[in-house]
């Protein structure tokens, strides 16, 4: 990082007294999900901005017990797994020939993912409700993992796509000479060299998943099978007047992705940032 | 990402070997390329096929009658999609706001304020909490008895204490503004890459030749940034246009009397509320080609980064 130029220390010290804002204003809210998760309703409405006098876990007892938070995780947990993982293997058996082969129709199916990449999930919903409905899978968790591996499928290629471009050559026509056909070259050669790659995708499209709400909302909505993210919605609802309890709900559908970000940060930064080179 | 090099390189004479005649590897292709196409066989181009179809047709699936026009023609005239679509215009105008913000930051962090790593973390965390944690936890903070009225209550400013969220006047302001909290960290992250990957040479001859720090970041940073800027103002107007749905379902639902109503919202009802999935079907298709038109002007200002040769 380049060094700051000398002599300028008010504008220094006006740099760092703004960033410090910033940061309390964006930890704010993951601060006031975790302190009030520990408080009684009782202490929240006397003490809304200091860490719980008296911390108490009867919040996450209440949770577990009264709402139906447990199965939400099992559902999200399911669901994001399933996905994350028929999307990852889907989209590296695509992206291999697509940036190794010359075939007609590869550019045109790359520019299709490109394009596929932004198009909003809620004008897919309503033909996908229908399909889904007369094929009979209404509140069916299958139904949402293919739907979501089809939203990740076009970021997903388009990631591998132009990492494994990045790899020489060389070493396949290596592999291929010692008489390996095309899947072993992937699965010998390839995949380990694009760990790293295959490790942005699946930690960028499991938050994604984690945290998506509309498909979720639509497709799931029986009170069993929803997963965490929407069943928070409905939780609030229920509990409105309970602050601590649903910010609870909320650290619980947190905490996951957190432990995630903390370990896959490097990852997931990379994925964010792919394809913006310039 | 284009960064990652590797070093061995198998000094392997280039021999050509065709098992199985000149089709093969084209065959292979297309059949590891089949099942993420099927995928996106179903979930897109049947969908978005589909979705014509119903826009144009009646009855429960979007199936009834002959092909017209009608629900085109009512959704243009309806007061409430109106209103929606002027909400999202104004949305619209939270992307300079966020733009600057997140530049501005990203040059704090890159002189190297002391801890500028710990900040950028800081600064994305909002970006990792769900939309739906978001929008519950700003309920509560947000409300008449929540965190920031009581803070300004603190401060004396009694006078600047709204229902931020309950105010039809302030309702838009405040969703707009959680938007903006979720998107920042993206932001800093996106340019701060960018930025750390500029030539310092070119900063320290700039400085030698006696630039001032302004004069350094617009004449010199930010020209260099136009892609990457482009870029994401591109994805925050696309944002704004069609990807604000989880924030009002968690926050208002579109309320109070449709102060915060949007385009999806207007979507969602019509086709899960109201069972009218042809006005659904419309309004999805007039947001299709208005995100389309924005991808088009992206496409054409930005090359999209495609290492395929």
């Amino acid at each position: 990082m380049s060094r700051h130029g000398e002599g300028n220390a008010v504008g220094w010290g006006v740099a760092q007294v703004a960033m410090l804002a910033v940061a309390v204003l964006t930890i704010y809210p993951l601060y006031f999900i975790v302190i009030t998760a520990f408080k009684t309703r009782h202490e929240y409405l006397t003490n809304q901005f200091l860490p719980p006098r008296d911390p108490t876990l009867e919040n996450f007892r209440q949770a577990f017990r009264d709402g139906q938070l447990l199965t939400w995780v099992g559902n999200s947990l399911l669901i994001t797994i399933a996905s994350v993982i028929v999307a990852a293997i889907v989209s590296s058996l695509a992206a291999y020939p697509l940036a190794r082969s010359r075939f007609p129709g590869r550019l045109p199916f790359i520019g299709l993912n490109i394009v596929l990449m932004v198009v909003p999930p809620v004008v897919l919903v309503v033909p996908l409700f229908i399909f889904f409905v007369n094929l009979g899978l209404v509140n069916s968790r299958l139904a949402v993992v293919i739907i979501y591996v089809g939203l990740l499928i076009p970021f997903s290629i388009y990631l591998l796509v132009n990492f494994f471009a990045t790899i020489p050559r060389s070493l396949e026509e290596a592999a291929r000479m010692d008489g390996a056909g095309q899947l072993r070259t992937l699965w010998s050669v390839i995949m380990p060299l694009s760990a790293p790659a295959v490790v942005t995708v699946v930690v960028v499209n499991a938050v994604w998943v984690w945290n998506e709400l509309l498909i979720a909302l639509v497709f799931l909505q029986d009170d069993n099978a929803r997963t965490l993210t929407a069943g928070l919605t409905f939780f609030q609802g229920r509990f409105i007047q309970n602050e601590p309890l649903v910010m609870t709900g909320a650290l619980i559908a947190t905490v996951p992705m957190l432990l995630l970000y903390i370990v896959g940060q490097r990852f997931f930064i990379r994925g964010l940032t792919a394809g913006f080179g310039k | 990402m284009a960064s990652e090099t590797h070093g061995a390189e198998l000094a392997v004479p280039r021999r050509r070997k065709r098992i199985g005649g000149r089709w093969r590897p084209i065959l292979t292709a297309y059949l590891l390329i089949f099942p993420a196409f099927a995928f996106i066989a179903v979930v897109f181009i049947y969908s978005l096929i589909r979705l014509g179809y119903i826009s144009v047709h009646s009855g429960n699936n979007g199936d009834e009658g002959p092909a017209n026009l009608t629900a085109y023609r009512f959704i243009v005239d309806d007061p409430i999609f109106r209103q929606a679509v002027r909400h999202n215009l104004l949305l619209l105008l939270s992307v300079p706001f966020v733009t600057v913000v997140a530049l501005g930051i990203s040059f704090v962090l890159q002189e190297g304020i002391r801890g500028w790593k710990t900040y950028r973390t800081i600064v994305f965390v909002p970006y990792m909490l769900a939309i739906p944690v978001l929008g519950t936890t700003f309920v509560y903070v947000l409300s008449l008895n929540g965190a920031v009225n009581t803070f300004l209550g603190k401060l004396g400013l009694d006078a600047l204490q709204q229902d931020w969220l309950g105010d039809p006047n302030w309702v838009l302001t405040s969703i707009a503004a959680i938007i903006v909290y979720h998107e920042l960290g993206f932001g800093v992250v996106l340019f701060t890459a960018r930025l750390l990957s500029l030539p310092e040479e070119v900063d320290q001859a700039a400085r030698i030749d006696g630039c001032t720090w302004w004069q350094l970041r617009r004449r010199v940073t930010l020209p260099q940034m136009r892609g990457v800027i482009t870029a994401f103002v591109t994805l925050e107007l696309i944002t704004m246009l069609s990807w604000v749905f989880a924030y009002v379902y968690s926050t208002t639902r579109g309320g109070p009397n449709f102060a915060s109503y949007v385009l999806e919202f207007y979507i969602f009802d019509n086709a899960f509320t109201f069972r009218s999935p042809t006005f659904a079907a419309a309004a999805a298709i007039l947001l299709l080609l208005a995100t389309t038109a924005l991808i088009t002007i992206q496409v054409r200002r930005t090359n999209v980064e495609v290492n395929v040769e």
